[in-house]
Order: C-alpha cells, then structure tokens, then sequence
C-alpha cells in the first residue's frame, strides 16, 4: 500500500470522528502550546536579566568593602570603613584592565524644594560616574574636576526626583533644593532609566562629587564601593584579580589573612541570574511537556479504541491480502495524522499565545528560534511512540476471529 | 480438468485450554477447474474450519493443502496474505463493506495490497468487476444506500476484481431472503458458466442444489460426496417467485 493511500486511508477514518478527532488533538495541541510559550517566558526571562545587567553599567567591576576578623570576631560587611578614595587611584594607576573607576558615597534623605519635599539617594561619584554606569546628562551639564575637589554643592537630578519635587517635564537646572538641610545647585538632569531587574527605580536618586557627599553629608573619611570599568568585556575577570593583588598589597594584607573587601562583576551576576532562570525554564519546560505526555496518552487510547471498533475491518483487510506491516502502517499514519496535525496547531497557537502574553502582561516573551522543529520533531515521536502499540495490536490480530468479531 | 484444490489426510486440532478439539480428522477432497461446490453440514461438523482453510486463513495441525499447485502448509503468516490476495475471493454473510465508502472504493480494496497494479488499472477493473454484476449505476453509492442484496453484489464484484482461482463463499445468502438468495445465486452460476471455480458454505438444501457437486461434512470428516442431479437454474427459479410474495 502507497504512503499516499495510507494517509488518504487514515484521513477518511479520522473524518468519520471529527468530534472525537478533535478533543484527541486538543491534548496534543495544547501540550505544545505550552511548551512553546512556557519556553518562551523563560527565555524570555532570561534575556531580559542579561540585558538589564548589562545595562548596569560598562563591564562593571565593583569593590565593596569585605567581611573581617578581627580578634575572634566577624564583623558586617556594612560596618567596614576599609575602602577609601585613594584606592580609586591606586586602581586606576596599576590596573591596566581598568579603564575607568569611581568611588561611591551614599546617603538616604529627604529633599526638599519649597513645600515639597521627597526622600531620595544621594550618591556621591566622581566625573567617570556618566561612562562607567553608562547614563548621561539630558540637560545642563555634569560636574567638574574643580567642583570635585572643592567639594562643591552640586547635584545632577534623576527624572522620578524632578517629578515629585517639580512637576513632570519640569526644567530644575539652576534652582537650589536641600537634602539633609544642607543647599544644592541643581546644574543638570539625568537620562530616564526605569526600574531595574530588582524592581529598583534607577531615576529616583541624586548624583553630587563624593567629596561633598562625604565630607559635607556623611562625615565620614572612607568610601561605600568603588566601581569600575574593565577595558572590555572579556577582562572584568582579569580586572578582577589586578584589583585583588593592588589592594591587598596596599592594605597590607597578610597572605594568611581574608580580603577585607568584595569583588563582583557582571560575569558573575550573570552567571547566578542565569542559572535561576535556567531552572525557571526547565520547570516551566517540563510541566508542560508533561500536559504534551498526557496529550499523547489521549491518542493511545483514542487508537486502541479505533482498532477494537474497526476490528471487523482489519479481519477483511487481512483476508483480501492485508498484512500485518500493512494494518500496522495503516493505524500509525492515523496516529500520526493526529499528532502532527495537533502539532502544527499547537505550534500555531503557541506563537498566538506567545505573542498575547508579551504584549498583554508587559512580560518579555521570545519564541526560540527551533523550538517549533523541536515540537514538530516530537510529535511525529510521540504519533509513532503512542500509535505503536494500538496497531502492533491490531496487526497481530487474527484474521478469523477478527471477521468475526461482534 | 485440473486440479484447483487438493486436500490430503488434512487433519486440524483446537486447543481449548487442556481439552483438544478434533475439527477436522482426515479430510480427503479434490476440487477441479470449473466446478462450483457446495459445503454443507451441521453446526461443529467442521465446514466452517475447512473454509478458513481453503481460503487461508488458517493452517492444517497436519496433512497437506495443494492450491494451484502450491503447497500451503508451509508458508508463513505473510506469504499467505499475499496468497490470498493473489489467488482468492471472499464473499461473507456479513458482506464486510467498509462503510462510509463507495462501492467502487470497496471493490477496489483487494488490488490496493498488490504493489503491481497502479492506481489508473485499479480503477478500470474495478469499474469492470462492478460492471459484471449488474452495479455499473450504483459505483458511487455507499454501502448504506444500497440493499442487501445489492451489497452482497459489491462484495462479488470485490472478490472478483483480483482475478481470483477460486471464488470462496461464506453462506453468502444467510442475511437474505428466498428472492433475493436466488439473484445472488444466479449470478454465481452466471460466474460459474464463465469458468470461475466457485466453493459455497451454506446449510440450505435449497441453495445447494445450485451447486454442481455436494459435499455434506459430519464430525470432521465428508459424510457423503454426490453430483447434483436435477441442478436448479437460479434464473429460472425467480422467474417462478411471485415479486409479491417477498
């Protein structure tokens, strides 16, 4: 029997069910449905952590001040004072990977501007602040070397401080507001940046020179973390070791003893956002490839029930010159028809859905290049797989009791 | 004449859990070329066993069963398949249409499981077959649109599309009443004057008088064996039918 009669054969048994055709898809259809879409949330996810820490900064390399033991005792990370600004210059001078690095001062409090008043971070950076965390002034201009070591009392203002404290679209360069009581010139307005991974809004804040932050906010001598820029993206690991070795050497740090300082960088924030959802996806993955299993099981059974219903047919069948491979063939092309074509829907609907919960949930959703062949691949296995064992069945049958079989 | 069929000390058992049935205990039979046979016998007398296995479905536990000069005992399951595809026609009491299909698909069926014949040949015999039993007006009905009588035509005409040696009838006419019994009747001795060697199963008198020679089976062996005399002309036996009377 021809591969063209067989599938015509298995397409006139499947119409004379359409109903029951029918629902037997759905499982298979909605199985892979899921799969694709479920797929897509997940890689979705994924991409959207890496580009948003990438999006941190300029091959980000941060030092934070470190855990240490001192006498029997751990003390809190928080607590340490042991970064100070001359680190960003023994970083700067013998770190050839580092291209850029600034100090980080920061203070939380109110800002006041009239009667209005909001409580927002300052951050006290220095002038590669723009380059390494990769903003950049809208309107008015960042401040100066001058400014820096004057300790000058200027401020660049994020786009969810200008709206609280002056009205959405408002112009603050060259009003004075206070933070702390003490007065800033407001002399530029940062890019809008949004909320990061973390849910954090990254335009809620101030930028001033550290050296104000520090000694005219704080009062205090060290630093909070000093970020950096690595020279490109594949040296933030070496950036990482120079960093270690200068600033081991020049806080004396015994070979025996612990860091007193932290260094991450993108790579490694990378690498633990990925693996969480890489284990989101597989999670997500697998329970709908369980619904597609489901799905599967639903057209074994639908086909056993087909062979025991058309048990007379494969009896004549069998006595006009059918053989087993030939029954056989005959059920798998019906299972097949029924998987690959509940395939193709699921496909078809998977994209849909996709696509709907992108745009509706505001949710980054990718459909993965391959991933339709790898669906389509799977239901012709499990067409095969599932109709195997119906049609083994109903090849095995015996032409005698099958023609009579009531 | 030549010897289509040649059964020697064919015996077949049953297994029925540790009890064994003798179906068949030393059956000795010759049908030649031409002949049209009508089996018969009582329920369990073995007739039914003998059909599975003159039309092969079914093998001897021993003994030997020559068809067109082939040894059937020895094939396998699937060379079988091919034998029967090859050499045999069915006609059953059930007729075994599949439904939902044309006459003309149904007909057409037997030569799809032959690789040889294409799909252009297949539709041309199969027009043929129809033709020879009076359907030529009906290839596009489905089997339930047609009567039983007309049904069991299809399955003849489905028998006879593959050019068989012998044609094998399972009590043909049991699903149909007296009228209707000798139209199917009349066309198989029409088939049997053309030279298709015809063996009948039925268990009425009446209908196997049709035939041209008797073999009355009794607790697996030949009771008796007699060539009919005054052999009924179907055709001329409905003429006597009142149309009413059905």
């Amino acid at each position: 029997m021809s591969i063209k009669n067989l599938f015509k054969i298995a397409m006139n048994a499947l119409l004379r069910n359409k109903f029951r055709a029918f629902l037997t898809m759905l499982g298979i259809i909605i199985g892979v449905a899921s799969v694709i879409a479920m797929l897509g949330i997940g890689q979705g996810s994924k991409q959207s952590i890496q580009s948003q820490i990438a999006g941190m900064g300029l091959n980000l390399v941060t030092v934070v001040p470190g855990s240490q033991q001192r006498g029997g005792v751990q003390f809190g990370a928080a607590t340490m004072q042991s970064l100070k600004e001359t680190d960003v210059n023994i970083i700067l001078s013998e770190c050839p990977a580092v291209l850029a690095a600034t100090p980080e001062v920061r203070g939380n409090g109110q800002v006041v501007f009239g009667a209005l008043n909001w409580p927002t971070s300052l951050y006290g950076e220095n002038e590669s602040y723009l380059q390494i965390r990769e903003r950049s002034v809208v309107n008015g201009r960042m401040f100066t070397d001058r400014e820096i070591s004057g300790a000058a009392k200027v401020c660049l203002m994020g786009q969810t401080v200008i709206k609280n404290l002056f009205g959405e679209g408002a112009d603050p360069v060259g009003q004075v507001i206070r933070f702390k009581k003490i007065p800033f010139l407001v002399i530029g307005v940062l890019d809008t940046k949004g909320l990061n991974t973390f849910g954090q809004d990254q335009d809620d804040l101030l930028i001033a020179p550290y050296t104000t932050v520090q000694k005219r906010v704080q009062a205090i001598t060290w630093v909070n973390s000093i970020y950096t820029s690595a020279v490109d993206a594949g040296s933030t690991d070496l950036a990482s070791q120079q960093i270690t070795e200068a600033l081991r050497r020049h806080h004396k740090i015994k070979a025996s003893d612990q860091d007193d300082f932290t260094i991450r960088n993108q790579a490694e924030l990378l690498s633990t956002f990925s693996s969480v959802s890489n284990i989101l996806t597989v999670l997500l993955g697998a329970i709908a490839g369980i619904s597609l299993l489901v799905g599967g099981i639903g057209i074994m059974n639908i086909m056993y029930v087909s062979v025991t219903e058309r048990t007379r047919e494969i009896g004549l069948r069998m006595a006009i010159g059918g053989k087993g491979r030939d029954i056989l063939m005959q059920f798998l092309a019906e299972s097949m028809l029924l998987s690959i074509t509940g395939g193709i829907i699921g496909i078809i609907v998977g994209i849909a859905a996709s696509k709907i919960i992108g745009t509706t949930m505001s949710w980054p959703v990718v459909v993965l290049p391959g991933s339709e062949v790898l669906s389509f691949a799977v239901c012709t296995i499990i067409g095969i797989f599932f109709g195997w064992y119906p049609a083994k069945k109903a090849a095995s049958l015996d032409p005698i009791d099958a023609l009579r079989y009531e | 004449m030549k010897k289509l069929i040649e059964i020697i000390s064919l015996k077949k058992d049953y297994y029925v859990g540790e009890v064994t049935v003798h179906a068949l205990r030393g059956v000795e039979m010759v049908v030649t070329e031409g002949e049209f046979v009508a089996i018969m016998g009582a329920s369990g007398s073995g007739k039914s066993t003998m059909l599975n296995i003159i039309g092969c479905l079914d093998k001897p536990t021993s003994g030997d069963y020559i068809l067109d000069g082939i040894n059937i005992s020895g094939l396998s399951r699937n060379e079988l398949a091919s034998y029967r595809n090859r050499k045999l026609g069915f006609v059953f009491q059930t007729y075994n249409l599949l439904p939902r299909t044309t006459a003309l698909d149904n007909v057409e069926l037997p030569l799809m499981y032959n690789a040889s014949v294409k799909s252009k040949e297949r539709r041309e015999r199969a027009i043929a077959a129809l033709e020879s039993v009076g359907l030529a007006d009906r290839m596009h009905h489905k089997p339930n649109q047609l009567s039983g009588g007309q049904q069991q035509r299809v399955a003849i005409a489905r028998s006879l599309v593959n050019d068989p040696v012998v044609i094998l009838a399972d009590e043909a006419t049991g699903n149909l009443d007296t009228r209707t019994s000798y139209e199917i009747m009349a066309l198989f001795q029409e088939l049997n004057s053309k030279g298709k060697t015809v063996v009948f199963v039925t268990h009425e008198p009446d209908i196997a008088k049709c035939a041209t020679r008797n073999v009355i089976f009794k607790d697996g062996l030949i009771l008796r064996e007699s060539a009919v005399q005054d052999r009924t002309n179907a055709r001329e036996m409905l003429a006597s039918i009142p149309i009413e009377a059905d």
